[in-house]
């Protein structure tokens, strides 16, 4: 079994996820009523998950590649359809590309320890995701302003 | 020129400069393609590269190419694209042929 | 002209710490290859034949004198004493070592210019009409939508993984000088019979392998739902585009794949989810955005001395007819300033030529310069009482050339010479073209004429789009060259059809020589330009004089 590593905004953490049971986009249907972790991979259908929602505990989407960018555009498109839990990016993804996931929707990187020691917890540009300084942000505000 | 004349260099681009350089005989990487090992049969090129592919810290991308005994044996290019690299641009007089290549890798 | 403000600065600073550190990593090994080939592509680098290759940005074609200088300095300090401008409006230096880059792109922020997304995967810099806010057909200045589109592209976290390069080009007139029916999005400026602005936005366009015009997939965009709408097609382009096959990766395979149709109502779907988080943006910072970019006032220079040229120098009068165009104002002309010199190569300007462009700019042209998507400079806003002294000075730099528009003004890519991606070289077949006609004293004969040479399938040299299009292959080693008739990169776009079998290095000038003497025996008046002419004719009489059936036999 291969340990993941978890990088959040206060650096790296064990999984707490370790050993839960996932399940697939087309098995969420027959999980109602209970907490669901549910596994995304990049060219899942996610429009008819929306009602199930509330039932869904974490979603974890995965990366089968860094350069696959597929899942920033599938977290962004789950907090449009209004899901508000827990959300992570798993897989291949480099410490660069933390700002992107955090300012696409996602809580957490879970990245294969592999990568872990070779890219450290200081090399994971945190601070700059926390600041949460970008154009598009910029642009949001222009319309916090109006609004 | 059939199969079993073809001759081999190992050869890549160097990681800080990004210039051309090529493996040498004594396993190391030379700026001049003149001074490159000649490979005479494929597998063995090939079990070479594998091992010069792993000095990342040194060099991008190694790749076999085609060569063929020159003068004095020594390696000349094949295609085109690699007499370019051995000897630079063709608009400007710039790269290996204005530079004294011997500056070591 | 836009003029950065302290986010701006503070980003692009920050671009360039990030960038240290990730060189850093490489050399430490915290980074592999791999992973650094996306990051520094994203910053512009590559590694070429010779060298690591830095791309610049020119966001829409503008600088100022001050950037121009700045680019004169790199030159001479990092590289080899010249840059060469692209059909991407963006500036290339082909010899800078890796360790050096970091500060090359401080030496850029410094003047507000950065490398930022000039490739990889992602929105890659803004494109505009070079004749922006001069020209006289135009409707709205499509600088403020680029500007607009350069800072919402700018690091947007979805689209910095995109499953190919996706480019974008505008146009603020009926006269399409940005190519931007060959773009993965053209954007046109328009109003409606109401007065009110807004857009024509077209999808998955573009050259390469697979050669396609774009699709309308909004014939009437209101200006204020711009950025949605962008954003809505770039959703579904990475969630639905190809990632199997990079050459089945750009938007038009999708398009094509999906049917306009369908991706049609995909996007409008995403527009509709989306739009609202776009409410307020198109007020307040668009405002903003469009004075940076109100032209300046135009004052007029008494132009006795320019009559008298004009009258009395046959080279300065054709000079004037050739390279300068109609200005909104009448005592101004737009001036293009060739970068193709007989026998030189396309797009290339020393140190110092640049900074005697950046000085003209400054003394006599509003301190306005634009880099053209033909490899050549402008200077837009030129008093037509200046140009004699502006001409003298372009002729003491070997600026002078009067060729725009004409046979030689040949776009081409830097093929074999520098690309590692390439098949063939470029270069030289534009030198050899040039030179060849120049001697023959045909350039002027011939007329108006677009010929552009790419040296791989790429297509970076725009081929398909040429009157005359050259493609470079590779045919077991040795370099093959196709050419492509009846291209058209103007409003009236069109892709060009390869004509027959490719020719030998050697055998090209001769038949391009065949192909143009056939031209003049075949078109009705001096009037008729080539373009004209193959539509009239077709290819067909244009093939008979590309291959002479003893010309074949001696093959």
């Amino acid at each position: 079994m291969v340990k993941l590593v978890i990088v959040r905004d206060d650096g790296f953490h064990n999984d707490d996820l370790d050993g839960a049971k996932f399940v697939s986009s087309s098995e969420v249907a027959v999980s109602i009523g209970e907490p669901i972790h549910l596994n995304l991979q990049a060219d899942d259908e996610i429009d008819k998950l929306q009602p199930h929602f509330p039932h869904i505990r974490v979603i974890r989407i995965q990366f089968s590649s860094f350069e696959n960018g597929t899942g920033f555009s599938l977290a962004f498109r789950l907090r449009q359809l209004g899901y508000r839990g827990r959300l992570r990016a798993e897989g291949h993804l480099i410490a660069d590309q933390y700002p992107l996931a955090r300012r696409s929707g996602f809580d957490e990187v879970a990245i294969f320890s592999d990568i872990a020691e070779r890219q450290p917890a200081e090399q994971w540009p945190i601070d700059s995701a926390q600041k949460g300084l970008s154009y598009q942000s910029r642009l949001q505000k222009a319309e916090d302003q109006l609004n | 020129m059939s199969r079993r004349e073809q001759f081999w260099v190992i050869t890549s681009n160097h990681l800080i400069e990004g210039d051309a350089i090529w493996l040498n005989n004594s396993g190391d990487w030379t700026r001049k393609l003149g001074e490159a090992k000649l490979f005479d049969d494929r597998d063995s090129a090939e079990t070479a590269l594998m091992t010069a592919d792993k000095e990342r810290h040194i060099h991008v991308g190694a790749y076999l190419a085609a060569a063929r005994p020159g003068r004095d044996q020594k390696p000349e290019p094949q295609h085109v694209r690699e007499q370019i690299r051995t000897t630079g641009p063709s608009n400007y007089f710039h790269g290996k042929q204005a530079t004294a290549s011997d500056v070591s890798v | 002209m836009y003029q950065y403000n302290d986010f701006d600065q503070a980003f692009v600073r920050g671009r360039v710490k990030e960038f240290r550190g990730q060189v850093e990593r490489r050399l430490s090994g915290a980074l592999t290859e791999e992973e650094f080939k996306p990051l520094r592509l994203k910053n512009g680098l590559y590694l070429q034949l010779h060298a690591y290759m830095l791309r610049v940005a020119i966001p829409y074609g503008t600088l100022d004198s001050r950037q121009m200088r700045r680019l004169a300095d790199i030159a001479e300090r990092w590289d080899k004493g010249y840059g060469h401008f692209t059909t991407r409006q963006n500036v290339q230096f082909n010899w800078p070592r890796l360790a050096d880059v970091p500060d090359i792109l401080d030496a850029l922020a410094d003047v507000s210019m950065h490398a930022i997304q000039t490739s990889g995967n992602c929105i890659r810099n803004v494109t505009a009409d070079h004749f922006a806010a001069a020209a006289d057909d135009e409707i709205e200045d499509p600088r403020q939508t680029a500007e607009l589109l350069r800072q919402w592209s700018t690091d947007h976290p979805e689209f910095q993984y995109l499953p190919r390069k996706f480019k974008i080009a505008v146009t603020g007139s009926q006269n399409d000088r940005a190519v931007t029916r060959a773009h993965d999005i053209g954007i046109r400026a328009l109003q409606d019979s109401d007065g009110r602005h807004g857009y024509e936005i077209l999808i998955g366009g573009g050259l390469g392998r697979t050669p396609m015009l774009g699709q309308v997939v909004r014939s009437f965009l209101p200006k204020e739902h711009l950025l949605p709408y962008i954003e809505a097609i770039l959703r579904v382009y990475n969630l639905y585009g190809r990632r199997d096959n990079k050459y089945k990766a750009r938007i038009k395979i999708l398009l094509h794949e999906t049917g306009l149709t369908l991706l049609q109502n995909q996007i409008e779907t995403e527009f509709q989810a989306c739009q609202s988080r776009f409410s307020g943006i198109d007020s307040e910072l668009r405002q903003h955005i469009e004075q940076a970019f109100a032209p300046p006032s135009f004052v007029a220079v008494p132009h006795d001395q320019f009559d008298i040229r004009m009258t009395g120098d046959s080279a300065f009068s054709e000079w004037f007819k050739t390279n300068t165009a109609k200005h909104r104002d009448n005592h101004h002309a737009i001036l293009t300033i060739s970068l193709k010199p007989v026998g030189g190569t396309p797009g290339d300007a020393t140190s110092s030529q640049m900074r005697v462009i950046a000085d003209l700019a400054e003394q006599f042209g509003y301190n306005e310069i634009r880099i053209s998507h033909e490899q050549n400079i402008i200077l837009p806003h030129l008093p037509l009482g200046h140009l004699p002294q502006v001409y003298d000075r372009l002729r003491d730099a070997q600026l002078e050339t009067a060729n725009v528009g004409l046979l030689s003004d040949i776009i081409a890519c830097p093929g074999m010479d520098y690309c590692a991606l390439a098949t063939a070289r470029s270069i030289p077949v534009a030198q050899e073209i040039s030179q060849r006609f120049d001697t023959l004293r045909l350039e002027r004969k011939i007329g108006p004429i677009k010929i552009k040479i790419s040296g791989c399938i790429n297509a970076c040299g725009h081929h398909h789009v040429g009157d005359i299009g050259i493609l470079g292959l590779d045919r077991a080693g040795v370099e093959n060259y196709q050419i492509t008739l009846g291209g058209d990169a103007s409003e009236k776009a069109r892709i060009g059809k390869r004509a027959g079998p490719g020719f030998s290095f050697d055998d090209l000038i001769p038949a391009l020589e065949r192909l143009l003497e056939a031209y003049l025996e075949l078109r009705l008046m001096p009037e008729e330009t080539f373009g004209d002419c193959h539509r009239r004719l077709g290819s067909e009489p244009f093939q008979r004089a590309l291959y002479p059936a003893d010309v074949q036999q001696a093959a």
